[in-house]
């Protein structure tokens, strides 16, 4: 085993196809260490992580705090609802007053794209980047392609489309560089609306059809429509998005093959896609969920290797 | 670099025969016994040693298992080379077993150390004793000795002990090599 060529991990640009070899044949090993009776290893003993969110989150904090306790780290919470940085505190100065009191390692995600990229050229730590802005979400990318890897043996080759809201999404950017660097075939499908300008410029196929995507594809990736992100009305109604771009079982009945469906969460059942498809067997979202433990406990173990002691 | 051979084929054929009598002679129809091979280099010996024990001893039903250590390792961050992790396969419960742990080499004793700590995350074990190939006696850095030891070896530091099987390519071998 090598070691990454990255001592931070800013998104999956940067990265190069055996550094994702490396995370995840790491990864392999810590899915079976966390289906064991006691899920705990005592590699990180001696690295304490800050996770900062300055944006909510759910799933990857969870996932994250996870991984970390699963690999005997000290860890210690910051949400910025809760911090000085609501009384004008900067970035840089609020990471150094937590680094000052012996952090190795920063889990950070901030609703602007590229803070990670600024705070690990200024502070001395190891830097994860767990989502910033609509840039890059590197950890749900490499989860996500780890998850097509255990359905279908492998990603080169298989040709994968991502549905939904690609313009506010970093997990639809972070998914197309990961997937294109291990030889995949990309496809973004969504309403002209949410489709970023020069999409194609990146390398993918880029469809309005749905039915004409999913007939194409082995895997689609559907993604949650950002609402909260959104500044002003990118489509009509809920009802004609659903209509137009909402998956449900009538929709891969008429197909002529079963695709496999993945979701990053949180799910809007109903929109997106229906109940029956997001519990069926087709779906592997609760897979993608399980994954992301075993992908950042890799991620942080590799890193984590590389501070010097 | 020059290398010595310690054993060949037939004197480890003879040794790994005589490991399995003294197996037998302690745990009986291996019941409530487990082995466990330490990843990566005790895997091809407890493979051996299992296979032996079926095939000219008939005992029918032996429990193997391969432990990795490299999470549990006392080097992490500390080591020139990064660690690499080997798959660990036991697909059962070790609640109440009598283990044997098997590894080719005993030398500073800290893979045992790791192993030891491992295999707790697979229940509590009853007692667990350890088989090892070639015992470098005098390198040891923890309180650790083998129960059955295969060959006792003085090798100074800068000698190493390379044990070569069937299984990686070439033969059976033992050699001691100095660098």
């Amino acid at each position: 085993m090598s070691e990454l060529s990255v001592n931070h991990l800013l998104g999956i640009k940067g990265l190069n196809p055996r550094d994702i070899q490396l995370i995840f044949e790491t990864a392999d090993h810590f899915k079976e260490v966390i289906n064991r009776p006691i899920k705990k290893v005592p590699s990180l003993r001696d690295i304490t992580i800050a996770n900062l969110f300055f944006e909510n989150s759910t799933r990857t904090k969870l996932s994250f705090e996870l991984a970390e306790k699963r690999l005997s780290a000290d860890v210690i919470n910051f949400s910025a609802s809760q911090s000085s940085v609501k009384k004008g505190e900067t970035l840089v100065d609020t990471v150094n007053n937590i680094l000052s009191m012996k952090v190795d390692m920063v889990v950070m995600r901030h609703p602007n794209p590229g803070a990670s990229v600024f705070l690990s050229q200024h502070v001395k730590a190891s830097i994860i980047n767990a989502g910033d802005g609509a840039h890059e979400h590197p950890t749900q990318a490499l989860l996500d392609s780890f998850s097509i890897r255990e359905r279908l043996g492998e990603v080169k080759g298989k040709n994968v489309v991502i549905v939904g809201d690609i313009l506010h999404s970093r997990v639809a950017l972070s998914n197309i560089f990961a997937l294109q660097l291990q030889g995949a075939n990309v496809m973004v499908c969504g309403p002209k609306t949410l489709l970023p300008k020069y999409i194609d410029k990146l390398g993918v196929k880029v469809e309005t059809n749905l039915k004409k995507a999913l007939q194409w594809c082995d895997v689609a990736n559907m993604l949650r429509v950002q609402n909260e992100r959104m500044d002003m009305t990118y489509f009509p109604s809920t009802r004609e998005y659903t209509q137009q771009y909402g998956v449900n079982r009538a929709l891969l009945n008429s197909l002529d093959k079963d695709i496999t469906i993945m979701h990053p969460g949180p799910i809007n059942r109903g929109v997106e896609i229906t109940s029956d498809v997001a519990d069926s067997k087709q779906a592997i979202i609760l897979d993608q969920v399980q994954n992301g433990v075993a992908i950042r406990m890799a991620v942080i173990y590799l890193l984590a290797s590389k501070i010097k002691h | 670099m020059s290398q010595k051979l310690l054993l060949n084929a037939k004197e480890i054929n003879i040794i790994l025969h005589r490991l399995a009598c003294q197996l037998i002679e302690k745990h009986d129809d291996f019941s409530n016994t487990v082995l466990i091979g330490i990843q990566p280099r005790g895997k091809f010996l407890a493979n051996r040693l299992a296979q032996i024990l079926k095939s000219d001893y008939h005992i029918k039903h032996i429990k193997l298992g391969l432990l990795d250590i490299t999470f549990f390792r006392d080097d992490f961050r500390r080591s020139e080379k990064p660690l690499e992790a080997n798959t660990t396969e036991i697909n059962f419960l070790v609640e109440d077993k009598n283990i044997v742990f098997i590894d080719d080499v005993l030398y500073t004793g800290r893979s045992i150390r790791a192993a030891l700590t491992a295999i707790q995350s697979f229940g509590r074990p009853n007692e667990i004793e350890l088989l090892t190939l070639i015992d470098r006696r005098f390198s040891r850095h923890l309180p650790i000795q083998p129960d059955y030891r295969g060959r006792q070896v003085d090798a100074i530091n800068k000698e190493k002990v390379k044990v070569n099987w069937v299984e990686q390519g070439g033969e059976d071998a033992i050699y001691l090599v100095n660098s």
